[in-house]
């Protein structure tokens, strides 16, 4: 094992591109994926907002924007979808939070391919730009969903957006792929080699366990993606036919394609896409960790068993794709096979709610704001996760698959469960990262309202879903038993508009703390972990040319003969920390 | 600090869990043969399911309140393998149980071949409208070409007349069955991939361009039910519903040989 003392160290830029623009300075890119994902998040949660209005108010003509067509609508649902799961939920805790922490916790001067993950962020960056490009062209953005169903995404002629702007959003995902393949392989080589003295395995940080077996993920489930959207991009372009079976008329034209499968695309869609929701939430799962056992001031309950488990969803997270499409026409006999191991899935899943449980029982709880969403994580985990089971059944699925219980069910578990993980790291390493400490009080009134919000967004969707709403509807005009659900459906419109408003403290508070907060000191936290050992923010190399040295396991908190609650884990003095398994 | 996170907790938990009690929105009148095994399997996924909701939320609330710091010492430990192993078992039972219940409930459904004497239905599903057709007495749905489809015309589903078993095929836009007999649906796309959705049938599949998707329902119940689109098929996918009619045997037999003597 190469240690960070034999590799390279680049000295600390001077000029202003080298420096912020094209940094290969893990921290500088770290921010730069934070501030794209931040962006990102704040174009997605706009669309969703008037997909929201467009529902309960179909007539409305909005300022700028005009008439919501039925199209457009479906370009909104689409392009939310796409932002939100790849520029923001991949993009945000791997590329921002990992890039940014990793290194430092794991006590390396810099991620092992300086130049790789530079290039990844800006093959990254290339990807946004032309997916943002997608509206302006003719035909506007591609209306066929985040997941891109063929033959609708392989079609010119399937509906407006299927033109150059499929073309876009294919092309914008196979670049993100190339990019997060880089970033993978980066995050793994660095996590095997580039540990400090004494940082075993199993003495890493359940963050950074998580950030690994999600690069693991990445490296695996992007590569699938890539190739799909290749043929995606040649079924489209150049005549070939993966996806697109023969004798379709489409608008009264036959269309000349033969032989291709509709459910390979899914087959490679959901590959990908299952591995791609822990890809979301697994980093979320380490931060929630870490903060538990921090603001408890205990150790993680059952370190081990928190490491089995990711590894376990890890593993089966690449095994359950097919529960997306029990009702795709695929064969009935295979649902068997995935409706097991999606619950088994949800073993480990439950092993992690336990300890995190267990973490705050009998604990000294400090009820700072990134502790109150963490706790707002493990809740939001717990309720989107119980929706799973039902999902997982095939046969209960019948009437819930394509439903808002669905969209209720992700949003809860990997949308916003995974954007209170985001919000917790924000809130935590803000003073690590920036030298200056957030304003508590107005975060803890954004946690409030947010954490209120979502439920009131979210929870009346499993009713709609069970009531039998389809989603993906532009208007709930048509379908005679859609009318009676219409006043949900205002509540939760409502419901968004303040909790989208609510954002607007966090923007306040991120903005006026970088430059006016007051200044942090080098362990706000009281925490163990290595990157509480160096300034706020660090130095270039992180340990100022001193590689540490580590001594004891992440999370030694309240060790009896300890001189304070918490032992740092350079901390080369031993105390009675073995006593206790 | 802590008690208000308590009562939020509790609250959301609460209020979020009456409207799933009180059914205030629930699964729509079932009315066909498969119906009660599903809604049985959901009513014990629920209660399993609401049980872990209550105790997960109600613990959380109630442990970030009743150890908040209030200058006590923490507990030190770092676990213990015997919770761990039984709340992994018992983790493990409950899911894999309730899966095993709810897989024969799918196998009694999908793995057995259509009855003897069940209807025979083909739904086309095609941007944006659904089509429906009854193979008529001699029980052979007649050849279709691609080239023939035209709606506008009068033949949407692209049925070639040069067929003899085409002679007596019926289509219609609107789902008739008979109660209480079986329904051997086959199901067409001749586009882009539809969902044939008949909530009251607690029915749902995919209709897939290239594929012919073989299913089976009985309804059991005489009435008007909603069939919508499941699948975003396009810009129209919101409008793209229809009715299934269900009518006692001799009105569906009358139904039926009305329209062979229009077709005549």
């Amino acid at each position: 094992m190469a240690t960070s003392e034999q590799v390279h160290v680049h000295p600390a830029p001077t000029g202003f591109l080298r420096k912020y623009i094209f940094s290969l300075d893990h921290k500088v890119i770290g921010l730069q994926y934070y501030f794209l994902a931040l962006f990102s998040v704040f174009l997605g949660m706009g669309l969703s907002l008037l997909m929201r209005i467009h529902l309960v108010w179909p007539e409305a003509h909005l300022p700028i924007f005009g008439d919501i067509k039925p199209e457009t609508y479906l370009a909104l649902l689409t392009m939310h979808g796409t932002f939100m799961v790849f520029f923001v939920l991949t993009t945000a805790p791997q590329g921002g939070f990992g890039n940014y922490m990793l290194p430092i916790q794991i006590g390396a001067p810099d991620m092992a391919f300086p130049v790789l993950n530079m290039l990844s962020f800006w093959t990254t960056f290339l990807a946004l730009v032309v997916m943002v490009a997608a509206f302006f062209v003719t035909g506007g953005a591609p209306l066929h969903g985040w997941t891109g169903y063929a033959p609708l995404s392989a079609l010119q002629s399937s509906g407006p957006g299927e033109g150059l702007g499929a073309d876009l959003w294919i092309t914008s995902i196979a670049l993100f792929c190339v990019a997060s393949m880089m970033g993978a392989l980066n995050f793994i080589t660095t996590t095997l080699d580039l540990r400090a003295r004494g940082m075993s395995l199993m003495r890493m940080p359940l963050t950074t366990w998580t950030w690994f077996v999600t690069a693991i993920l990445g490296l695996l489930a992007f590569g699938v993606l890539l190739a799909a959207g290749i043929l995606l991009l040649l079924d489209r372009n150049a005549g070939t036919s993966f996806f697109v079976p023969g004798g379709l008329v489409l608008s009264g034209q036959i269309i000349n394609h033969k032989g291709g499968s509709p459910l390979l695309w899914q087959h490679l869609f959901w590959f990908f896409g299952h591995p791609e929701v822990y890809i979301a939430i697994l980093p979320g799962m380490g931060v929630c960790s870490q903060l538990l056992s921090t603001f408890s001031r205990k150790p993680i309950f059952g370190y081990k068993a928190m490491v089995y488990a990711v590894l376990a969803i890890g593993v089966l997270g690449f095994l359950v794709w097919g529960h997306h499409m029990f009702m795709s026409g695929m064969s009935p006999y295979s649902a068997f096979a995935f409706s097991y191991m999606t619950m088994a899935i949800g073993v480990p899943s439950a092993i992690k709610t336990f300890n995190w449980l267990g973490t705050i029982w009998k604990g000294k709880v400090r009820l700072t704001t990134p502790m109150l969403y963490a706790i707002g994580f493990v809740s939001l985990f717990v309720s989107g996760g119980l929706s799973g089971p039902f999902l997982a059944q095939p046969s209960l699925d019948i009437p819930l698959h394509d439903t808002y219980f669905v969209v209720a069910h992700f949003h809860l578990i990997m949308g916003v469960a995974a954007i209170f993980g985001i919000f917790a790291a924000t809130y935590y390493w803000f003073p690590k990262m920036f030298g200056r400490m957030m304003n508590d009080g107005l975060g803890k009134i954004h946690f409030f309202l947010t954490f209120i919000g979502t439920y009131a967004i979210f929870m009346p969707m499993h009713y709609l879903g069970l009531a039998g709403h389809p989603r993906r509807y532009s208007q709930l005009t048509e379908v005679s038993y859609l009318h009676g659900l219409m006043p949900l459906q205002h509540f939760i419109t409502i419901a968004a508009f303040i909790t989208i408003g609510a954002q607007l403290l966090f923007l306040v508070n991120l903005f006026w703390s970088m430059f006016k907060g007051p200044k942090a000191p080098i362990n706000p936290w009281e925490a163990t972990t290595l990157e509480w050992t160096v300034p706020s923010p660090p130095p270039h190399d992180n340990f100022g040319g001193k590689t540490p040295v580590v001594y004891h396991g992440p999370y030694e908190y309240s060790v009896p003969g300890a001189p304070q609650d918490f032992v740092m884990q350079n901390d080369p003095k031993q105390y009675g920390e073995g006593t206790a398994h | 600090m802590g008690l208000v996170l308590l009562v939020v907790i509790w609250l959301i938990t609460l209020v979020s869990s009456y409207f799933f009690y009180a059914h205030t929105w629930w699964l729509p009148h079932a009315a066909s043969a498969a119906a009660p095994a599903i809604d049985r399997q959901f009513d014990l996924t629920f209660v399993l399911m609401g049980i872990v909701f209550l105790a997960a939320q109600l613990g959380l609330g109630l442990f970030v309140w009743r150890y908040r710091d209030r200058g006590q010492k923490a507990h030190f430990s770092h676990g213990n393998n015997t919770l761990e192993f039984t709340w992994t078992t018992l983790t493990a039972i409950l899911f894999l149980g309730l899966v095993m219940a709810s897989n024969r409930i799918w196998a009694e459904q999908r793995f057995t071949p259509p009855q003897p004497g069940a209807i025979q239905v083909e739904a086309t599903g095609l941007q944006f409208a659904w089509y429906f057709r009854y193979p008529g007495p001699d029980g052979q749905y007649g050849r279709t070409k691609p080239e023939l489809e035209d709606a506008s015309v009068g033949n949407a589903v692209g049925i070639d007349d040069a067929d003899p078993a085409a002679k007596d095929d019926v289509v219609s836009g609107v789902m008739v069955l008979p109660v209480n007999r079986q329904v051997d649906l086959t199901l067409r796309s001749q586009d882009v991939i539809h969902s044939l959705f008949i909530p009251a049938m607690r029915f749902k599949q995919d209709a897939v361009p290239g594929l012919m998707i073989h299913m089976h329902f009985t309804p059991t119940q005489v009435g008007d039910y909603e069939i919508a689109c499941a699948e975003l098929c396009g810009l129209g996918h919101y409008k793209m519903h229809a009715v299934l009619k269900v009518v006692s045997e001799p009105d569906f037999a009358k139904w039926l040989a009305e329209r062979e003597a229009e077709k005549q």
